[in-house]
């Protein structure tokens, strides 16, 4: 880390920020202490340069703790829309005495600094330009409460920000009724709070950097949400029956939004009883357990977890897999392995994800790209989990489940529910015949029945044992591998009902990108990038696997093709290299792995360095 | 004996045959006490009448959980993985709470590797019949002692055991469960009340059911042979099951008989054997297992029952209809609601 540091401040000696006003593009990062109501301010913050009509987009970088440790979170309000990670922030707001002075050491020459005037960070940098506050004084003046003081500090700095960078009051003012929009005498108290910050900062700041907000018109009809809601969003719209899920960062709040949706939307409107059953289990074991006796008894079922959930649901997915039932996973990626950073993002279970099992197992997995796909996707998996009577992958991650995303209004499902192949009473008296694992169609996808389906051909036996088409016991070499052939014709038949891969081609382009999930905000930036230093790239977002002849084909076309990913290994690199040898020499892999999510500047150094 | 008419199959109140609620030929060894088991569950869902395809037969792995396979051909089936069938079953009662659940598990897969998931199945008090084909011995592994094996108890190899038992009753009890019975595979007049009457209870019910292994626990020194089994049953009481719609004949002496009435209207008749044992009591019910274990006896019967507790369907506030049977239009909100809920988010 301290050489890692040094390196930085190299680097950014050599920068210098151009004189004259910088508009609507840069990044504010606020040092806080978990626990201390920093989390509203931040939204604040960030929700009234929105609705000024200015791209943004914010992240919250938070430890795995309850309360007293270092908080950042960063806004990067950005006026071309660009909604990746920046790793230069421009405008510090240092509030946490434990960090403030790394953190100021981290800024680039130029930069501007917000802190308490106590800490006298003046001494630490005189080529950043500070504007102490006196904070403790500001906050009694807000409130006499002194237990509210602290929290009020955090709006107080809302304030002054708003106040150095031209933020609309009403603005500021709307943001605060809109989050205390049920605590009225909260939101006064915030909104003086904010003014009081404001007031003084006009009063005593002369403004001396180069940063302003101005008005835009580039968010009507956006919305602002995470990942996770969004997925619970697509899971109440694709008439999701059951969920169970044991809590876990990142990835509660997928079921924890759910909740709150169906418990609005979903409740009979005569009886105001559920018309869904969603079930906190005693663990993973558990709550996938749950999920498949719910996916085989006929319900659409799910449940949604993060790596050590995925870990623990191994055997049972293999089960799913191995005796087709349908059934949702949401995998919400953390770093690994163990415990790992629980609240750093990762997309290092792609491979696990894919194989999860002993024995030989590939499952469907689905890769949103945008809050709007986990919300898309969430839909469709349900579809696609009947469809082909299997366990369906959703690999999400911290950084798209946790963080706020600007995003296009999410479209109404445009396919009616798809509940796949289901023999029911009448059904069955017209075929005469029902054999559980029989390939009557020739695509791999056997017919099923419901328990408690009045019928005396319904009923079958699911065993995780060797079972032939009659769903029998069986040991018989040929039923085993009739079994497990007919599996993978399954999933050769998925790939015309998954979602494809988006292709930009380039037809200058001698270089390809391959990437997917959150990764997609950056290489859009990097491409840019990349474009303005006169290097022409194609792109290819991998949506699912199985990987799709869309994949070799853009391989093929171009001279050679960077896989950019967020793990150690390359585990899509490995994958591509193992579907497609003949490749193997085009392939050039980009990884990066420290929990912190993708910027833009890192593919775009890393490709530069490899083609110049 | 001069009848030359075709013989037609006695039937039950449905219609159906014995045979109607058979399964397929078992593969466990000649004797196996779950196999009896199997009989006597057969015997039960025949006798009340209880349309096959209403129940579901789940299970997890080793011997016992084989079982399903063996009874109710009719019923959907769910063999799943090692100790974890509660919560299979869990999900797909509330995917369809009309469903009626039956789990077949054993010592193995209940008191060691599901003991967590058999907890947390009484603790939501899951609607179904829960056995445990109770042996004392992984069989299909070829012998290891398990969890409910007693203490000193000796395995056919001559090794004895040093470690406590986990007594599943008292465990079950302790939970929250409102019907606990310890029977034996041996005594099918007492195991078919037991299963009748856990098939009318509206919780979970919980059998524990001393069925001995022939193959690698019936010899000298184990406590959970034939033979100790026969010798030691001591029934606490002699239980009759009066389902709902049979009238209620037979008179008694007062004060010999107590009548628990369950919520489908059946009633189980608990007829006093030498001792005087209340099933209603909770206190008595975890101090007289206890002291049976301090005193190695062997006690047999239902060893409590309550029906006030809701059931985990009552709990989780679902709609009248099973969840799986409400349509599609209902499932999937109105464009309506996305487009409030965009706005919201504006």
């Amino acid at each position: 880390m301290g050489t890692h540091t040094v390196k930085t401040l190299e680097a950014n000696t050599a920068q210098k920020v151009e004189s004259g006003r910088v508009v609507n593009d840069f990044s504010i990062e606020v040092g806080t202490v978990n626990g201390s109501g920093s989390q509203s301010s931040n939204s604040v913050l960030m929700r009234s340069i929105f609705q000024m009509g200015i791209p943004v987009s914010g992240k919250n970088l938070f430890p795995s703790n309850i309360a007293g440790l270092p908080t950042w979170f960063t806004i990067r309000v950005n006026k071309n829309g660009y909604i990746a990670r920046k790793k230069d922030i421009d405008i510090l707001v240092a509030m946490n005495p434990q960090t403030a002075i790394e953190d100021v050491k981290n800024l680039k020459p130029g930069a501007v600094c917000v802190s308490p005037q106590e800490m006298n960070l003046q001494a630490i940098r005189s080529d950043v330009k500070h504007y102490p506050v006196p904070f403790t004084e500001l906050a009694a003046k807000a409130t006499d409460n002194i237990k509210l003081r602290k929290l009020v500090t955090n709006m107080i700095y809302v304030g002054v920000v708003a106040e150095l960078l031209d933020i609309d009051q009403s603005e500021i003012e709307n943001a605060i009724r809109r989050q205390f929009k049920k605590k009225q005498s909260a939101a006064d108290l915030n909104i003086k709070a904010s003014d009081t910050g404001r007031e003084w900062a006009k009063e005593n700041l002369k403004k001396d950097d180069p940063y302003y907000v101005e008005k835009m018109d580039l968010t009507a009809g956006k919305i602002i949400i995470d990942g996770n809601a969004a997925a619970g969003l697509g899971c109440m719209f694709a008439g999701v029956q059951v969920a169970t899920w044991y809590p876990i960062t990142p990835s509660s709040s997928l079921c924890e939004s759910l909740i709150d949706y169906m418990k609005k939307y979903r409740l009979e409107p005569e009886t105001g009883k559920a018309t869904f059953a969603i079930v906190q289990a005693e663990d993973e074991l558990a709550a996938i357990g749950m999920a498949l006796g719910a996916g085989w008894a006929g319900a659409r079922s799910m449940t949604s977890t993060s790596g050590p959930g995925i870990s623990l649901m191994a055997e049972f997915a293999g089960y799913g897999y191995f005796t087709e039932i349908p059934v949702v996973i949401f995998d919400v990626q953390r770093v690994g392995p163990s415990t790992g950073m629980p609240t750093r993002t990762s997309q290092a279970d792609l491979l696990s994800a894919y194989t999860l099992s002993h024995g030989d197992t590939k499952h469907i997995v689905l890769l949103p790209g945008s809050v709007a796909e986990c919300y898309e996707f969430a839909v469709k998996s349900f579809d696609i989990a009947e469809r082909f009577q299997t366990p369906i992958f959703v690999l999400s991650d911290l950084d798209l489940g946790m963080n706020n995303w600007m995003s296009e209004a999410f479209t109404y499902p445009d396919q009616p529910m798809d509940r796949g192949k289901v023999l029911n009473k009448e059904a069955l008296e017209k075929a005469g015949v029902f054999e559980r694992y029989r390939d009557v169609d020739g695509d791999g996808i056997p017919y099923r029945t419901i328990p408690g389906t009045d019928h005396p051909l319904a009923a079958y036996f699911t065993r995780g044992s060797g079972h032939n088409e009659k769903a029998g016991y069986t040991e018989r070499p040929e039923d085993y591998v009739n079994l497990m052939n007919r599996l993978l014709k399954k999933l050769e038949t998925s790939k015309k009902y998954i979602p494809l891969p988006i292709v930009d081609h380039n037809k200058n382009a001698k270089a390809g990108i391959i990437a997917f999930g959150s990764s997609d905000f950056a290489i859009l930036e990097s491409r840019d990038q990349l474009q303005a230093a006169n290097i022409q790239t194609s792109y290819l977002r991998l949506r699912a696997l199985p990987l799709t002849d869309e994949v070799k084909n853009f391989i093929e076309a171009h001279d050679h093709t960077y896989v950019v990913e967020q793990n150690r290994d390359g585990q899509l690199r490995d994958l591509i290299v193992a579907e497609y040898p003949q490749f193997a020499t085009k392939i050039r892999s980009l990884r990066h792995y420290d929990g912190l999510p993708l910027d833009a500047r890192f593919v775009t150094d890393s490709i530069i360095s490899e083609e110049k | 004996m001069v009848s030359s008419a075709p013989k037609i199959p006695a039937t039950n109140r449905i219609g159906l045959t014995l045979a109607d609620y058979k399964g397929s030929p078992s593969t466990l060894c000649d004797g196996c006490g779950h196999d009896a088991i199997t009989s006597q569950i057969i015997k039960a869902y025949y006798e009340l009448g209880i349309e096959p395809h209403t129940v579901a037969k789940l299970s997890g792995i080793g011997c016992s959980s084989k079982t399903p396979a063996y009874f109710l051909n009719r019923a959907h089936g769910f063999n799943s993985t090692h100790g974890r069938m509660p919560s299979v079953a869990t999900g797909a009662c509330v995917a369809n709470k009309d469903l009626r659940m039956i789990g077949v598990s054993g010592d193995g897969d209940t008191a060691s590797i599901g003991l967590g998931q058999f907890c947390h199945l009484v603790r939501r008090n899951v609607p179904m019949i829960y056995i445990v084909e109770n042996n004392g011995v992984y069989g299909l592994t070829k012998g290891q002692f398990s969890a409910t094996a007693d203490l000193a108890s000796k395995s056919k190899s001559g090794v004895l055991n040093e470690l406590p038992p986990i007594d599943l009753c008292g465990l079950a009890i302790e939970l929250g469960c409102g019907f606990v019975g310890r029977s034996f595979a041996g005594d099918p007049k007492q195991l078919v009340a037991l299963l009748k009457a856990a098939a009318s209870f509206k919780g979970t019910a919980v059998l524990d059911v001393i069925s001995p292994c022939v193959t690698f626990n019936n010899h000298e020194g184990s406590t959970k042979s034939y033979k100790y089994a026969k010798e030691m049953e001591t029934p606490l009481h002699e239980l009759g099951f009066i389902p709902f719609y049979e009238q209620i004949t037979v008179d008694y002496e007062p004060g010999t008989v107590t009548d628990v009435e369950l919520h489908d209207g059946s009633h189980l008749r608990l007829k006093k054997t030498n001792r005087d044992y209340d099933a209603t009591s909770k206190a008595e019910a975890v101090a007289t297992i206890a002291q049976a274990a301090a005193d190695k006896q062997f006690l047999t019967g239902l060893l409590y029952i309550n029906e006030d507790k809701e059931n985990f369907a009552e709990v989780m506030h679902m709609s009248d209809t099973p969840i799986v049977h409400i349509p599609n239009e209902v499932l999937r909100p109105k464009k309506e609601v996305l487009d409030e809920v965009m706005q919201s988010l504006m």
